[in-house]
């Protein structure tokens, strides 16, 4: 156990070189490139014994993946925006494959206009494709939940793939402290891959993602529904152990000084950092204010949310991504899932810095709602 | 908490600066941060870096607008970039020039040589290693044995002790003034 000073790039690939994939393919893109880059370095050296694949684009590195998953081995592979989106016909297929692909995401605007820097509208478009998704606060939150995640995906009681994503540039090109965990901790936490349902192998010839009429399509959609309902609990147990072993705590959602708390803000990502501070600040003021921090978005924890939230007089639920002429995706499913009333705030879209000016301007907003949805930050006021 | 916000060009090193302060403050037993400025970088064009340092964890992740300490590797670019902006009152600035400063802002200002020690130790105009130094002798935020360490543990070799030495000189340099 040593803790480095590292960008959530390095943690992760810090994670993947503890969870020793057998195969990584992977193709570069910013801000994902250091991450390739790393892995690259630690296969070059000999630090890490993975099958490195350099393909030639990211629709080649998620059907390499899915490749690889099926004949029964662990695969790890990166991506960001164009390239998730790039991925996206195979992704869905990851996840009806029942494939335990564990993928890191860096959230960066899609296209266009043309943006490299971040926001979420990247994995949050690809929620609806089977994937468990898992949004990390910081590079140690990366780095642990690259961990989990396998646990998780490998589960037989799941196999679904997930979905690792940290915020482009703020966290993959900033660098802080990171635990690195000791290899024989992790080694307890996530033993080997042994698969005990069927996969690719020459000596018992089978076949998978085969042609499924209207017979039997349907009902491999609903075990998908089964898997990520059942994944809750899976997901509860990983959480359980991997403080057990690590001393660090995770949750759905992260609840802060929000227990007695008039106005919640609700937020996904690096965001909320600084948001605790501004929490902080108003608290010391004599505000009742205070974060609800939503970190595994699929399975949406709508249970875990409705009770966090319950109490609250005024909900504010920041979003990194629009859907059109609806608002933002958290508030949304937030509004349908447990009937609370809240407002929707989209910021940040395409790298624009959120400062604490800003999130104030939300808590004000929240508390005296004029619309569903407003967007904050923009240059002009809003038309 | 300290914030520092580096002005340099692209391929002037002022990245790998502001991660060598941080990881030395992390050295000195202190929670750290630093970040570019998020974008493209380009060889010759003005690029920004930042470093926080607190004796508490760090968890805000916006850009530094009010910085306490303002280094400034390239003085053409005083014409081009407000290197002052947002400094905060009495804050200093560390800049490497050989000439006077007309339009100071308030600013505390401490300038070096560095392309000078540069030139002299390790033969190529390259100086962020040598603002490190001159920052740790005029502002005592971060230890010159730590900085030392960092240097030697980024670039191997060599490269790393002509970078240690220059950095030295910078810091022995900035304490003499200062005293």
């Amino acid at each position: 156990m040593v803790t480095k000073v590292m960008s959530a790039n390095q943690a992760i690939a810090e994670a993947v070189k503890l969870a020793n994939p057998e195969v990584i393919p992977v193709y570069p893109i910013t801000p994902q490139t250091t991450i390739s880059e790393y892995l690259a370095k630690y296969v070059a050296d000999g630090d890490l014994d993975s099958e490195y694949i350099m393909v030639e684009s990211e629709h080649s590195a998620i059907s390499a993946s899915l490749g690889a998953s099926g004949t029964g081995v662990r695969v790890f592979t990166a991506t960001s925006s164009q390239g998730l989106a790039l991925m996206h016909e195979i992704s869905f297929a990851a996840a009806g494959l029942r494939l335990p692909v564990v993928m890191a995401d860096a959230n960066r605007a899609l296209s266009a206009p043309l943006s490299i820097w971040n926001d979420q509208q990247d994995s949050i478009s690809e929620r609806d494709a089977g994937w468990i998704q898992i949004y990390a606060e910081d590079g140690q939150e990366a780095l642990d939940s690259i961990l989990m995640a396998y646990r998780i995906s490998e589960d037989k009681n799941v196999l679904l793939p997930s979905m690792v994503c940290i915020d482009g540039f703020i966290l993959t090109h900033t660098v802080d402290p990171v635990n690195i965990p000791a290899k024989e901790d992790v080694n307890k936490f996530l033993p080997k891959y042994k698969p005990d349902h069927a996969y690719l192998d020459t000596k018992k010839p089978m076949s998978i993602g085969t042609f499924t009429d209207p017979s039997y399509y349907m009902d491999a959609r609903y075990d998908m529904e089964l898997a990520m309902e059942r994944s809750q609990e899976i997901i509860a147990k990983a959480h359980t152990e991997f403080s057990e072993i690590f001393g660090r705590d995770y949750d759905f959602v992260e609840k802060y000084r929000s227990e007695d708390a008039d106005v919640i803000i609700v937020a996904m990502g690096s965001i909320c950092s600084t948001i605790k501070d501004v929490v902080d600040e108003l608290r010391d003021a004599g505000e009742k204010v205070g974060l609800v921090r939503v970190r595994v978005f699929r399975p949406f924890p709508k249970t875990q949310i409705y009770e966090a939230l319950k109490g609250a007089s005024k909900i504010g639920v920041i979003d990194k991504n629009v859907c059109f002429s609806i608002g933002g995706v958290l508030a949304t499913e937030i509004r349908s899932n447990t009937g609370l009333d809240v407002s929707g705030f989209i910021v940040g879209l395409g790298g624009r810095d959120i400062k604490p000016s800003d999130i104030k301007e939300i808590m004000e907003k929240t508390k005296n709602p004029t619309k569903q949805t407003q967007w904050i930050g923009l240059k002009k006021e809003e038309h | 908490m300290i914030e520092v916000r580096f002005h340099g060009r692209g391929g002037q090193g002022a990245v790998t600066a502001a991660e060598i302060l941080a990881k030395a403050a992390f050295e000195d037993g202190k929670y750290c941060q630093a970040f570019p400025f998020f974008g493209v970088e380009r060889r010759g064009a003005p690029v920004m870096a930042f470093t926080r340092i607190d004796d508490q964890p760090i968890r805000r992740r916006y850009q530094i607008y009010n910085p306490d300490y303002v280094l400034v590797l390239d003085d053409g670019l005083l014409k081009v970039v407000d290197v002052f902006s947002g400094l905060k009152e009495g804050g200093k600035l560390i800049i490497n020039t050989k000439n006077s400063i007309e339009k100071t802002e308030g600013a505390d200002i401490h300038k070096v040589d560095a392309t000078g020690i540069a030139l002299d130790i390790l033969g190529v105009p390259i100086v962020n290693t040598i603002l490190l130094g001159a920052f740790a002798g005029v502002t005592g935020a971060v230890s010159i044995e730590s900085i030392i360490k960092i240097i030697n543990e980024t670039f191997s070799g060599k490269i790393g002790e002509k970078n240690a030495k220059a950095a030295t000189l910078a810091y022995n340099t900035a304490k003499k003034i200062d005293k």
